[in-house]
């Protein structure tokens, strides 16, 4: 990570958290709203982190894969749908309900992947297309089934949403959580750390061992590996479905972790502002999760405002100012991509089928 | 000049070569239309529906009576041009996954231009001078707003496909600020977010009352023909297809690449830009918030369905049309959802793409060449 | 060299859409031989060679190793026969350490050549591929074995940063490792000076002393006669013959190699220059890395007369052209072309200035392979009269010449609005070269003009080129091939790091001082 970047990153959260700052000194002290500020942020950046370690593997091994939002979806809908049967048609208590639905959610993310590597790998059809077919499927899919199954008359559950058995619960680390102000920053929602131990995971794997060297060396150059004996087309499926595992993931957390319930198109482009991250980081776990932390900032910057509703100067007058930072993380991503904050790399045989 | 026997033996040859091979080329997309439609029909027996009774009712709302097809010609016009965006930009070797943003925006403008040009000029504005204006405003708004994103392509190398999926979610947040706020219709009875009507000298005028065909609908397979010619009979045309089948042979053949990426984007946008004005100024009167949704993907399986040239686009834009008319008669029936479409379409899109798999299916062994239409990230 | 067979091919036939690669071939290699596979490009050599590593099938015909018929599903089954392969195009991966391409597949082959014993858990971790990777293991055995052939690699560089020859060494180095005593090097010297290409040939010999036995693909004539035990020759997929280099000479291989009695010069009249056309001042252009690739060159060329390039490509050659044809700005000197500085130096600007480009890529570079050879022809005119009307293209007028075209060129293609990529290697460069040299002209610069072709081909280019000086042009050719240069050119300087070393007259040039000047030995 260079300098430029760096500086880059620290900045922009600075003056996030600047803002929110001056906004809310009126009402509380700057080290709670810093504290605070963090505290979310670390939480609404999980999906962009998850979303960016699935293109990671999946563009490490050579295969670009803009259907991650569509895989969010699905897998934020069936995790959903699951932990619902579980709980309302198989009786089982909420926690177990929920966790079943991570369950499913991770699978469902898995098997979206395994037609994208499908589509990609052994049809060899043009890999953005393909992104594009699992994202309308997913809209189509979750769309139909969401009003089918809930919204119609004769359907199962006769037009009435059940009551969802709630959110994962949060977990405290135990000394850390003690702290009096700064605790609260270790007391999270267990998808939140599971992102957080999967970005260390991921660097390891990925530069320190035999499965990290074989599928760079197929995301750079795959016919120097296929000339060692090192199968290709397997290395990219295995690479792709995990990528899908994780995208299945952070699909998950937003019907199991942030609310407990599913709305049309809920993820509204995180899974492409993980792209961004990840080109951002330079397909590097710890790169990416940077920048997954400044949309996040971002975001919690947006919702906290909410709560200083009052406060806002009647200049900034809210509606604006929601709206203009809601923007934020578009723009920036758009920033970003023009490489004026340091070039980005991308694995050399990144997008390309690869032919024998 | 008389033509003799055996010249027109030839002509009549040639017609026939040339059906033939148009019918060769629409094998494949018909087929994978089929195996989709059949594909759904599983979906939604799974799902506890009767498939032949919702796609009964599907082909009855598309195509039964004459306000059926006069909704199916309204719902194909958008598409049209859409579809024709997004085609232009698979030619010059890019993808416009923002059509969606243009469209609204060009939506937005021309309803201002509508509604609220005269109140600013001072002037009442006569239909000859008022229409055009607004699909002008349209067309050059969304001209722009897809030229953003294309000029950081050449000049940064910054992806297409991020950069307009960007400017669609900020396209989507201002036209919702703009709806909710400045541009709100004022009347008191109205709740939702949309403008006011646009004036009558702004409007497109229908081809047959009372049916809500209109003469935008002509306008669109006009169009199509323009684009044809402009892609294959101009010098602009062939350096757009060249930046997109080679672009590095047009870089060493003197063809100005930076400046034909923005051009292109700029033309697609302006198509956009032109079916969300079209639907302002000929079908509701009025921009209403969330009336394009979807538009932008459809428009994609649309341009692929039809080989990204403007025949089949306009053949798969009336496909599409179809199918969208006809799925609200279908859910009026059956209770199937429309979302089925959705899904119907993605199944379009995945046989379309991977045509291996249809060529399986039915045994064929056309030797199609394999279109990659982008690159990776490095551009 | 000893009469024990190691590898054997029997009755090989490969078959792709379209051509029959190999047919009906037999090969063997024996014991600690160097055996020299000769063909011109296209001959089918590395198809044969491809198949006995493993990452083509034969449609028909045996392999034997060492005695026993085998079959190859994947060069994993030849790597564990002892086979080694050095490609053409390096298999490395330049973003990886030497270390880590060498250890590439097999991660802890060197714990099991150390004798170390490997434990269950380890095992475990073998099987899910997440066992940690020894870096530091490996490269001390890269080390070892290294020294052990003279072969010395830094087994911590960067595949990238090095030069071409220390690359080829890692790719042997890679073969060594996995214990291969059949070594297959497909056209190794296309990279190297003539010097580097002696060292490589004393490795060679120090190999074969070790037990190694060598396959070695070429078409260089010379090579093959310094160098190998036994020469097969083949053509057209067939095998034409197998001699020893005492039994034959130069010219009745390439007769073997082409099928028919071959001139081995091409006849040229004494140049009668003219005006200056193009000079080069002092030019210093950036590479796509941001290094200086071209340090301040500065020649000149008149008109009716052949200036030579050589050097071994990444020399700035690749970068120099670019400049001169505009894809690339130069960040200080001058191109003046008839005397007048160019102010614009677009593409477009400088093809206007009536300069003619055949790229080294003719596929990549030089041709839109799926467009119709009628619209290849008008690539870089199509937007003037009368191609292109007031920005409308006149498919009568295209249509004309095109089919003028390939009639005078011969080229050889069902009709004008075939693909380019259903032609020949061959023809396909005589569409571009028919696209060149029909616009009106001053400077033509071809820039490896007959890589990857046959010799009929060859010899017509060459004729061309030849035509197009003596009717006045100013010719630039580069070319790593430094018989063309010494065959064509009038004048031929020598490009060594981004600068001129030597300029001298054709005429009084030695091919033992131009190899030094090239490997950047000066005098």
């Amino acid at each position: 990570m260079d300098w430029r970047r760096f500086g880059f990153i620290a900045l922009i959260i600075a003056i996030l958290f600047s803002v929110m700052v001056l906004i809310g000194r009126v009402q509380t002290s700057p080290i709670v709203i810093v504290t605070s500020m963090m505290a979310t942020t670390i939480a609404v950046a999980t999906p962009l982190t998850l979303g960016a370690l699935s293109g990671i593997f999946c563009e490490r091994a050579g295969v670009v894969n803009i259907g991650i939002e569509g895989m969010m979806l699905a897998a934020a809908f069936f995790g959903w749908l699951a932990s619902i049967y579980l709980n309302h048609v198989y009786k089982f208590a909420p926690l177990p309900s929920l966790i079943g639905g991570v369950v499913a959610a991770v699978l469902t993310g898995g098997l979206f992947a395994l037609l994208h590597a499908l589509l990609s790998v052994t049809f060899k059809v043009d890999q953005i297309i393909g992104g594009t077919v699992i994202n309308i499927l997913a809209v189509g899919i979750t769309g139909f089934l969401n009003r089918q199954l809930f919204f119609e008359e004769g359907s199962i559950f006769g037009g009435d949403v059940p009551h969802a058995p709630g959110t994962l619960p949060r977990i405290a680390i135990p000394i850390l959580a003690d702290f009096p102000v700064v605790g609260r920053i270790f007391d999270q929602q267990p998808i939140t750390f599971a992102a957080i131990l999967l970005v260390m995971v991921t660097h390891f794997v990925l530069f320190y061992t035999r499965w990290g060297l074989r599928t760079r060396a197929v995301g750079e150059h795959p016919r120097a590996a296929d000339t060692v004996g090192i199968s290709v087309e397997r290395v990219r499926y295995m690479n792709v479905v995990i990528g899908g595992l994780m995208a299945g993931l952070g699909g998950a957390y937003f019907t199991l972790e942030s609310v407990s319930s599913f709305e049309p198109l809920m993820t509204n482009g995180r899974g492409f502002i993980s792209l961004a991250a990840m080109i951002f980081g330079n397909w590097t776990p710890f790169g990416a999760w940077a920048a997954a932390l400044i949309f996040g900032a971002a975001q919690a910057l947006q919702i906290n405002m909410q709560f200083f509703r009052e406060v806002i100067p009647p200049q900034l007058a809210i509606l604006q100012i929601s709206y203009v930072v809601g923007l934020a993380p578009y723009i920036l991503t758009m920033i970003i991509l023009t490489g004026i904050v340091g070039k980005t790399v991308p694995p050399a045989a990144d997008g390309q089928p690869y032919e024998k | 000049m008389q033509l003799d026997n055996e010249s027109r033996g030839m002509f009549w040859r040639s017609v026939l070569s040339a059906v033939r091979a148009a019918l060769r080329a629409m094998l494949i997309p018909l087929l994978a239309v089929f195996t989709a439609m059949l594909t759904g029909g599983v979906v939604i027996a799974l799902a506890g529906g009767n498939p032949i009774a919702a796609y009964v009712g599907l082909f009855q709302g598309a195509f039964g009576s004459a306000r059926a097809l006069s909704e199916t010609a309204v719902w194909s016009t958008p598409y049209i041009f859409a579809g024709l965006a997004v085609s232009l930009t698979f030619r010059g070797g890019l993808f416009n996954i923002g059509a969606e943003g243009q469209l609204a925006f060009g939506a937005v403008a021309a309803a201002w231009v509508g509604y609220a040009l005269p109140e600013v000029l001072g002037l009442s504005l006569p239909p000859i001078v008022h229409l055009p204006l607004a699909i002008g405003a349209g067309i050059v708004v969304g001209a722009i707003w897809a030229a953003i994103p294309g000029a950081l392509k050449a000049y940064t190398g910054g992806h297409e496909v991020i950069n307009t999926i960007m400017m669609n979610y900020i396209s989507l947040n201002l036209v919702s600020y703009l709806l909710n706020g400045p541009m709100k219709d004022p009347d008191p009875l109205n709740v939702i977010a949309r403008t006011p009507l646009i004036d009558e000298s702004a409007r497109i005028p229908p081809i047959v009352e009372p049916l809500r065909i209109h003469w935008g609908f002509p306008l669109a397979f006009l169009i199509a023909c323009l684009v044809w010619w402009l892609l294959w009979r101009t010098t602009l045309g062939f350096e757009i297809r060249t930046v997109g089948t080679n672009i590095e042979a047009a870089r060493y053949a003197g063809i100005r690449v930076k400046r034909i990426l923005v051009l292109t984007m700029a033309l697609s946008g302006a198509l956009a830009g032109l079916a969300g004005a079209i639907e302002v100024t000929g079908l509701n009167y009025r921009h209403e918030l969330g009336f394009s949704i979807g538009y932008g993907f459809d428009a994609i399986a649309i341009a692929l369905l039809g080989k990204t040239h403007p025949l089949g686009v306009v053949l798969a834009a009336l496909l599409f049309g179809a199918m969208r008319n006809g799925a609200t008669r279908m859910q009026f029936l059956t209770q199937i959802p429309v979302d089925i479409i959705s899904v119907i379409q993605g199944l379009i899109l995945l046989f379309v793409a991977a045509d291996r798999i249809v060529r399986y299916l039915y045994r064929i062994r056309v030797a199609e060449e394999r279109v990659v239409l982008t690159r990776g990230w490095g551009g | 060299m000893t009469d024990e067979i190691v590898l054997q091919a029997k009755g090989i036939t490969k078959r792709f859409p379209g051509v029959l690669a190999n047919d009906r071939v037999d090969f063997d290699l024996c014991k600690g031989e160097i055996h020299a596979l000769l063909g011109e490009n296209g001959a089918g050599k590395t198809t044969l060679m491809n198949i006995l590593y493993g990452l083509y099938r034969p449609d028909a015909g045996e392999i034997w190793v060492n005695g026993r018929q085998v079959t190859l599903h994947s060069p994993r089954d030849s790597i564990r026969l002892g086979i080694g392969m050095v490609h053409q195009h390096f298999m490395l991966v330049p973003v990886f350490t030497v270390t880590e391409n060498i250890m590439l597949g097999a991660e802890t082959l060197h714990r099991e050549m150390g004798g170390m014993p490997v434990t269950g858990w380890q095992r475990w971790w073998q099987t899910i591929q997440l066992d940690v990777l020894d870096r530091q293991g490996v490269a001390k055995k890269i080390a070892e074995l290294s020294h052990q052939y003279g072969l010395d690699v830094d087994p911590d560089a960067m595949v990238g940063d090095l030069p071409v020859g220390i690359q080829q060494r890692v790719e042997i180095v890679k073969a060594l490792y996995r214990q291969a005593n059949i070594l297959i090097l497909d056209e190794p010297t296309a990279v190297l000076t003539p010097q580097e290409a002696e060292e490589l040939f004393r490795i060679m010999n120090q190999l074969r002393e070790r037990g190694v036995s060598i396959i070695f693909i070429t078409h260089k004539l010379k090579e093959v006669m310094a160098v190998a035990d036994r020469i097969t020759v083949m053509r057209a997929g067939r095998v034409v013959g197998t001699v020893t280099p005492q039994a034959t000479d130069e010219a009745q291989l390439a007769s073997m190699m082409v099928g028919r009695n071959v001139i081995l010069t091409v006849e040229k009249k004494p140049t009668q220059a003219g005006e200056e056309v193009l000079r080069v001042e002092g030019l210093r252009i950036r590479d796509a890395r941001g290094l200086e690739a071209v340090r301040g060159v500065s020649f000149s060329i008149r008109a009716g007369e052949i200036l030579g390039i050589a050097g071994v490509q990444g020399n700035g050659q690749t970068e120099l052209v670019e400049a001169l044809t505009g894809l690339r700005l130069p960040h200080a000197g001058r191109i003046l072309i008839a005397g007048r500085e160019l102010e614009d130096l677009s593409p477009r600007a400088i093809l206007e200035a009536g300069t003619a480009h055949i790229p080294e890529d003719r596929q990549r570079h030089g041709l839109v392979l799926p467009y119709a050879v009628a619209d290849n022809l008008v690539l870089c005119t199509y937007y003037q009269p009368p191609f292109g009307v007031r920005s409308v293209l006149q498919p009568k007028a295209i249509d004309s010449y095109a089919g003028r075209l390939i009639q005078d060129f011969d080229i050889r293609t069902p009709s004008a609005y075939v693909a380019a990529s259903k032609l020949s290697g061959g023809n396909q460069q005589k569409v571009v070269v028919a696209r060149e040299l029909s616009r009106p002209i001053r400077l033509l610069i071809a820039n490896q003009p007959t890589r990857g072709l046959d010799v009929g081909s060859i010899e017509y280019i060459h004729r061309e080129i030849v035509a197009m000086r003596d009717q006045g042009i100013a010719v630039l050719l580069v070319s790593a091939e430094l018989d063309e240069i010494m065959a064509l050119a009038d004048r031929i300087a020598v490009m060594y790091r981004g600068q001129i070393v030597a300029e001298v007259d054709a005429q009084s040039a030695r091919r033992e001082q131009i190899g030094l000047w090239m490997a950047g030995v000066h005098d």
